[in-house]
């Protein structure tokens, strides 16, 4: 195995899963904050010192079989190239702020690049699990067995009172991530989701665009995530979050059906000139592009668009990122390339699926 | 456009101020604005941690209770990062697992603000080095429910787990001579 397998397609393997719900929900996430307990944290340890980690983890863990799951990859992110760093960011593979701080940094990677386990980010270790559709309680499940699995060779900081010691406060305790990634156009094209997003937040948890903080939600994709980690269970926690996501499951269900019902002509429309956009457009802006899409992706959910695979929208979104573009390219690309190159792959990629 | 400050950078920013109604426009590069403050940005821009570590910096005056939050001596530095107060007050991180220890007496009103309240953890145990916290844990959560049981009057029950966390007692002892 070598880094062009995480390179070649825009959708990872696991994603090509049907999982449940995943109509609206894309996908679960699980990430685990640790750290080495004798260790200065990254943020502020010398070069050498983030270098033994790396060692560590390159003698320990490359080509390391974990529960049946293939072998591991350990890969230096200082060894990607500008446009890797980035397509391995589009796909989630890893943060951008490891991209940014690549010169110590790595990232042990899974076959099905289900399990990514990034190396000097802001903590030692950040242990991330994919799992595709609505299933966080599976998630922390087996995000609990890699934990353990490190733990056999690892001594993390851990204290009885505070927990999973962390660079940032707001990740002590559990270290625990939980998050979703939503498709929500019927709540957000009824402006429901201004309106939901502020009572979301009230129940602790946070809502935000497709490519985590700071980002919009482009393509009607939002990532709905705990904040926080301390005092509660990790069970507790993803209890929490699973409740509110059952409901917005719920909520874009009876939205999907109002609109279906009482505007079916306009959304057959709009469905069908999006659908149109994409099949025949020269020139395509990221975010018109990503609108399209959520367009279609819904055409195919309700069934006015047929004999479409539903994963069309999770590959295409990441396809359509900068990054996967000028490496498809091979080379960098200005904006009005991009635009062009963009269009004429969603192109390529749609009249794939109608043959 | 060049700078209206060094006139030799292009203008990168555009500011606009409105003071009493009165506009004024100003265009300046990226260097000249933080050379004289007319933005202020981190590394990162303005993120979650500026906002925390504006919470560490607040008025003492309106914490009520948390007076040695006020009076953190900002030269108390970690043993073994070498990470001061001030620069944990500055960053809004910890540099490494003794940070919390030396910081200890002023991480609470930190905690409670970023956790709504929270301060002890209740999750997940290291599995090797845990097993001794998990019986602390328990014999803790027996402790509370004899109490219970005895202002209840059911002096059965409240035996009953007098006895279990007796035996946990003993079996804790037995495992730490075992670790050490």
């Amino acid at each position: 195995m070598s880094l062009e397998n995480f390179m070649s397609d825009a959708i990872s393997p696991w994603m090509k899963e049907n999982g449940p719900d995943c109509d609206i929900v894309m996908s679960s996430r699980i990430r685990l904050a640790r750290n080495f307990e004798n260790r200065t944290f990254p943020l502020i340890a010398k070069a050498e010192d983030l270098d033994d980690v790396l060692d560590f983890f390159q003698e320990s863990y490359q080509d390391a079989d974990f529960n049946d799951r293939g072998k591991l990859q350990f890969l230096r992110i200082a060894d990607l190239s500008p446009i890797e760093k980035k397509v391995f960011v589009e796909k989630h593979l890893i943060s951008p702020h490891l991209a940014e701080h690549a010169e110590e940094a790595g990232v042990l990677l899974s076959e099905s690049e289900q399990v990514s386990i990034m190396v000097n980010e802001e903590d030692h270790l950040r242990i991330q699990l994919y799992l595709p559709g609505f299933q966080l309680r599976e998630a922390l499940s087996e995000a609990f067995e890699v934990d353990d699995w490190l733990e056999q060779k690892i001594t993390y900081a851990f204290d009885e009172e505070r927990g999973y010691l962390t660079t940032c406060p707001t990740n002590v305790g559990t270290g625990l991530r939980a998050s979703v990634m939503m498709h929500l156009p019927a709540l957000t094209m009824t402006h429901q989701m201004t309106r939901l997003t502020p009572a979301i937040n009230q129940l602790g948890l946070v809502v935000r665009g497709i490519y985590g903080e700071g980002s919009e939600a482009q393509g009607n994709i939002y990532q709905i995530s705990n904040q926080i980690t301390l005092g509660k269970s990790e069970q507790d926690i993803v209890e929490d979050l699973e409740s509110v996501v059952s409901q917005l499951v719920e909520q874009e269900r009876q939205a999907r059906e109002t609109l279906t019902e009482e505007l079916s002509i306009q959304l057959e429309d709009r469905i069908f000139r999006s659908y149109g956009t994409l099949l025949h457009s020269r020139i395509i802006e990221s975010k018109e592009a990503a609108t399209c899409l959520s367009d279609v992706r819904l055409g195919i959910d309700i069934g006015y668009i047929q004999d479409m695979p539903q994963s069309i929208l999770n590959e295409l979104m990441v396809l359509i990122q900068p990054g996967f573009l000028q490496h498809y390219a091979k080379r960098s690309l200005s904006g009005r390339e991009r635009d062009v190159l963009r269009a004429s792959l969603i192109r390529e990629r749609l009249h794939l699926e109608n043959n | 456009m060049e700078c209206q400050e060094c006139h030799i950078r292009p203008a990168t920013l555009h500011l606009t101020n409105v003071v009493n109604g009165q506009k004024t426009e100003m265009h300046v590069c990226e260097h000249c604005a933080k050379e004289n403050g007319y933005v202020s940005y981190g590394q990162e821009g303005y993120s979650l941690h500026n906002l925390l570590s504006g919470l560490f910096h607040m008025n003492p005056s309106t914490v009520q209770g948390h007076k040695h939050f006020a009076q953190a001596p900002a030269a108390l530095a970690c043993p073994k990062c070498g990470l001061t107060y001030n620069e944990f007050t500055r960053l809004g991180k910890f540099g490494c697992a003794s940070c919390y220890e030396t910081f200890e007496d002023n991480l609470n009103p930190i905690f409670r603000r970023v956790h709504s309240g929270n301060t002890k953890h209740e999750g997940k145990i290291p599995k090797r080095m845990g097993s001794g916290i998990e019986k602390k844990r328990k014999i803790a959560a027996y402790r509370e429910s004899m109490q219970q049981y005895i202002q209840e009057e059911e002096f059965e029950k409240a035996a009953e787990l007098r006895d279990k966390i007796r035996s946990l007692e003993q079996q804790k002892d037995g495992q730490e001579e075992g670790e050490s």
